[in-house]
This record gives structure tokens, C-alpha cells and sequence, in this order.
């Protein structure tokens, strides 16, 4: 299962997802610049995505704590997503995500 | 205010606090500086709620919990506190201690100096709008601010306020009676704030006290240090100007390294590379314990901190106490340990 991201440099990486592990999992291990101070708790919004190409929609909705969290991120857009509460699966296979400005 | 100690430990986090209980078994004194107002660092400040299940001999224990433990836990070795301060410069004296300085003018005099920062401190998210930086520290009043130190320095001003947490509509609230005008913007129709604070908020804006926005801020436009206005950007990505002379954005904290940066300590990406004999860095005196420190196999775990605070102190003590003998004792059988923790 791949995840297509792009750092806020706007460099574009494909990154081999890992079943059960969260997209920010993902996109740490793989090297892309992304703070997830808390550690994927849903406590900081520094792990904060834009889910591109329609896959927004395509994901289970925000929990509501993740929704409340959103509120500390910058540059909230309509498909922003914390990602460590993406997590990976068959059905987000080729899912593509944007890591937001800091 | 000038303060001669043992030990000065940048970092009120829990392996700061931990390291005062080991220092303190090898009679060593500790002054801790936090920017945070309050022990405890990540743990406090991002999860006191959520419970911790990895601290060996505490199944769960959440971040305030395990903080508030640590506390009484070092109260017999009397630790003090400078909370509200940033480490802002770290000098080498004649005589080989160190002399540290906070932005509120303490300096602490030290043999040793540790560095348990976490990844660093706490600071206010700054938006992502070009050009913002140009407006802050722009005079009371006006411009950017991250904090509301003196409320009447926003009289009669046209006030901008954004985000939609406590931070935001409490200052909403507070500000509105005093503002010539306020407006508040946010990404969504809701907010994370208590209940009570959000009706207080349509209530204020219901009497037309408060104009509230679904948008955000896109431009600052403006001399520097003089604000006129913003451009805001609503959800269906049509842009208006907004006047104000004041714009507080409250997005929480995030954590950035800051002046540790230039203390002359060798990084390797923003973390300060120890051996793991001492856990101490490149520069004789100064340890890294914790999240901010570097080596092969690290993982940042609190539990792996607390093993580095102990290892470190047995360093330290010998830099304080360089001629004397350090007597390895188990808090068990001890009963010199035992006085020192008031227990016997």
C-alpha cells in the first residue's frame, strides 16, 4: 500500500504504508519534516495534513476530539487532517496527503 | 539576581525534575528553569489527561499525575524554581563554571549545567501569513501579540482576534468591553473552549459586540510596527479587508529550540550528541538527558531519561566535587539516603 506525500518544500515522495500504523507514522519514518510533538496522542496538531485528490472523502470522518484538536493547527483547510489519526489500510492504499506549514 | 549553585538544569520537565532526586542523593543543588509557568513540560503542557502505561512499577499514571509524583518525590532535596523563564545565554567563566542567563535577567552560577529541554520550549504558533513578524513586539497595544500581559493596553482598539480554544474566546470576552471594535475569526462554526465561554461568545455577539467570521487571516498589510488591517479569506475563498491595529492569533504552543542553539553546544539536527558513559555533550560540564539528546540507539522515552539523569549524575558529582570520594549507596539500606529523604 503506497501513500504519495509532499513536503512543505513541496518535494513529492511515495512512501510504502504500513497496515495498522498511522500516516504520520508513515511520513516520520520516511524522513519528511513533520513535528508530532505529542507523539501521535491527538494532543498538539503539529502532525497537521491536507488530504488531497479526494481522499478526503474517502476517509472515515474526524473523531470529535480530533476536530476540537484541529482548532491549535495553522492554515486549517477544509480537508485538513491530523495524521496521526489517518491510519493506514488497503482502503487507503495510493492515498495522497500535504504536509501543512508550521 | 545573581544565584551560585551545583546545578543548573534548563528544563522543568520530568527528567528535569528527575534528575534533582539523583543529584540530590549526591548532595548536589539544583535551580531549574522552565519558559512554561508551571512544572511537568510535555507532560503538562500536552497530555496531563492522557494516560501513560510505559513508567515501570506504574501500570497508569497520567502526565500530571506522574509529574505530581516526581514532585514530591524530589521535595526533600529542595529544588528551585524560575518558572516563566527562557535560558536565553550560556558563558564560560574564569574560573571554570558557568554562568547561565535567563530573558528575566537571573543568572545562575554552576559547575555543571543540564540540559533536559525536551525538543525544546514552548512558544506561541506563529500563522503562516507573510510578513507578521514585521508587527509583533510593535509597542503595547498594537500590532501582533501571542499574550495579553495588560488588558487596558487594548483600549479602544480595533481588535483582531483568531483561533477558537479557550485562549481565543476568553480574550474575546475579556477585551470586547474595552475595544472600540471586535472580530473574531476561525476556521469552523465551533470551538474546543468550555460551553460557558461559547455562549458568552454568542451572546456577545448577538448584542453586536463581537462580529464573528468563518475565515482566516491570509495578509497583514501596514507600515512595519504599525498594523492597519489584514486580508481575510472566508471558506468559500473569497478575500475582504479587515481594519484593525491589533491582531492576536491563539493557536497554542508549539516547540521550538530556541537560544539553546547558540549556547556553542555541538547539534546534530537540532539534538545535542552525548556518550552514554556520562550523557554528556562535546563541551566538558554540560549534559544532555532526554528527548534533546543523541546517541547510537537513543529512544525517547521517559524511562530512558530517568537512566540517563542517573548516569549523569555520578558525572556531575565529580566535577562539583572534585576531591572528594562518591559513595555508591542504595536508597534501601542506606541510612545516610535515608536522612537526606527524611524518612528515617
Amino acid at each position: 500500500m503506497k501513500i504519495r506525500a509532499v513536503d512543505r518544500q513541496g518535494k513529492e515522495y511515495t512512501l510504502e504504508g504500513r497496515d495498522g500504523w498511522s500516516v504520520m507514522e508513515i511520513l516520520r519514518d520516511g524522513g519528511l519534516d513533520i513535528a508530532a510533538e505529542c507523539g501521535g496522542a491527538c494532543a498538539c496538531a503539529t502532525c497537521h495534513v491536507y488530504v488531497n485528490d479526494g481522499w478526503y472523502e474517502k476517509l472515515p470522518a474526524p473523531s470529535e476530539a480530533e476536530v476540537d484538536m484541529l482548532d491549535m493547527a495553522l492554515a486549517v483547510e477544509p480537508n485538513s487532517r491530523l495524521s496521526c489519526q489517518i491510519v493506514c489500510s488497503d482502503t487507503t492504499d495510493g492515498i495522497k496527503v500535504t504536509v501543512a506549514p508550521e | 539576581m545573581t544565584i551560585e549553585t551545583d546545578v543548573a538544569i534548563i528544563g522543568a520537565g520530568p527528567i528535569g525534575l528527575f534528575a534533582v532526586f539523583e543529584l540530590g542523593l549526591l548532595d548536589l543543588k539544583c535551580h531549574l528553569i522552565d519558559i512554561l509557568d508551571r512544572p511537568g513540560g510535555q507532560c503538562t503542557e500536552l497530555y496531563p489527561e492522557k494516560p501513560i502505561y510505559d513508567i515501570p512499577g506504574l501500570p497508569i499514571v497520567t502526565g500530571q499525575e506522574l509529574v505530581n509524583r516526581l514532585l514530591e518525590q524530589i521535595k526533600p532535596f529542595d529544588p528551585q524554581f524560575h518558572f516563566g523563564e527562557m535560558a536565553v545565554a550560556l558563558e564560560k567563566l574564569s574560573d571554570g563554571r558557568w554562568k547561565l542567563k535567563t530573558d528575566a535577567g537571573t543568572e545562575i552560577i554552576a559547575p555543571v549545567i543540564v540540559v533536559a529541554a525536551g525538543a525544546g520550549s514552548f512558544q506561541p504558533k506563529r500563522p503562516p501569513v507573510p510578513g507578521i513578524e514585521k508587527f509583533e513586539n510593535a509597542g503595547d497595544g498594537i500590532g501582533v501579540h501571542y499574550a495579553v500581559r495588560k488588558m487596558e493596553t487594548f483600549r479602544g482598539k480595533n481588535i483582531l482576534i483568531a483561533g477558537g480554544g479557550d485562549s481565543a474566546l476568553d480574550w474575546v470576552i475579556n477585551l470586547a468591553p474595552l475595544a472600540k471594535s471586535m472580530t473574531l475569526v476561525h476556521h469552523r462554526d465551533g470551538f474546543r473552549a468550555a460551553q460557558h465561554s461559547v455562549n458568552q461568545m454568542r451572546e456577545l455577539e448577538a448584542a453586536g459586540k463581537v462580529k464573528f467570521h468563518v475565515a482566516s487571516v491570509k495578509q497583514v498589510h501596514g507600515e512595519p510596527g504599525k498594523l492597519t488591517g489584514v486580508t481575510l479569506a472566508g471558506t468559500d475563498k473569497n478575500e475582504w479587508h479587515h481594519e484593525a491595529d491589533t491582531f492576536l492569533p491563539f493557536f497554542g504552543l508549539t516547540i521550538k529550540l530556541g537560544p539553546i542553539a547558540e549556547f556553542g553546544i555541538n547539534l546534530h539536527e537540532n539534538l545535542i550528541p552525548v556518550d552514554t558513559a556520562r550523557f554528556e555533550s562535546q563541551t566538558p560540564g554540560i549534559f544532555a538527558i532526554g528527548d534533546i539528546n543523541a546517541y547510537t540507539g537513543k529512544l525517547k522515552l521517559i524511562l530512558s531519561g530517568f537512566h540517563e539523569a542517573a548516569l549523569m549524575a555520578q558525572a556531575a558529582f565529580h566535577i562539583c566535587k572534585p576531591n572528594e570520594k562518591l559513595r555508591f549507596q542504595y536508597t534501601t539500606s542506606s541510612s545516610n539516603l535515608q536522612k537526606k529523604l527524611g524518612v528515617s
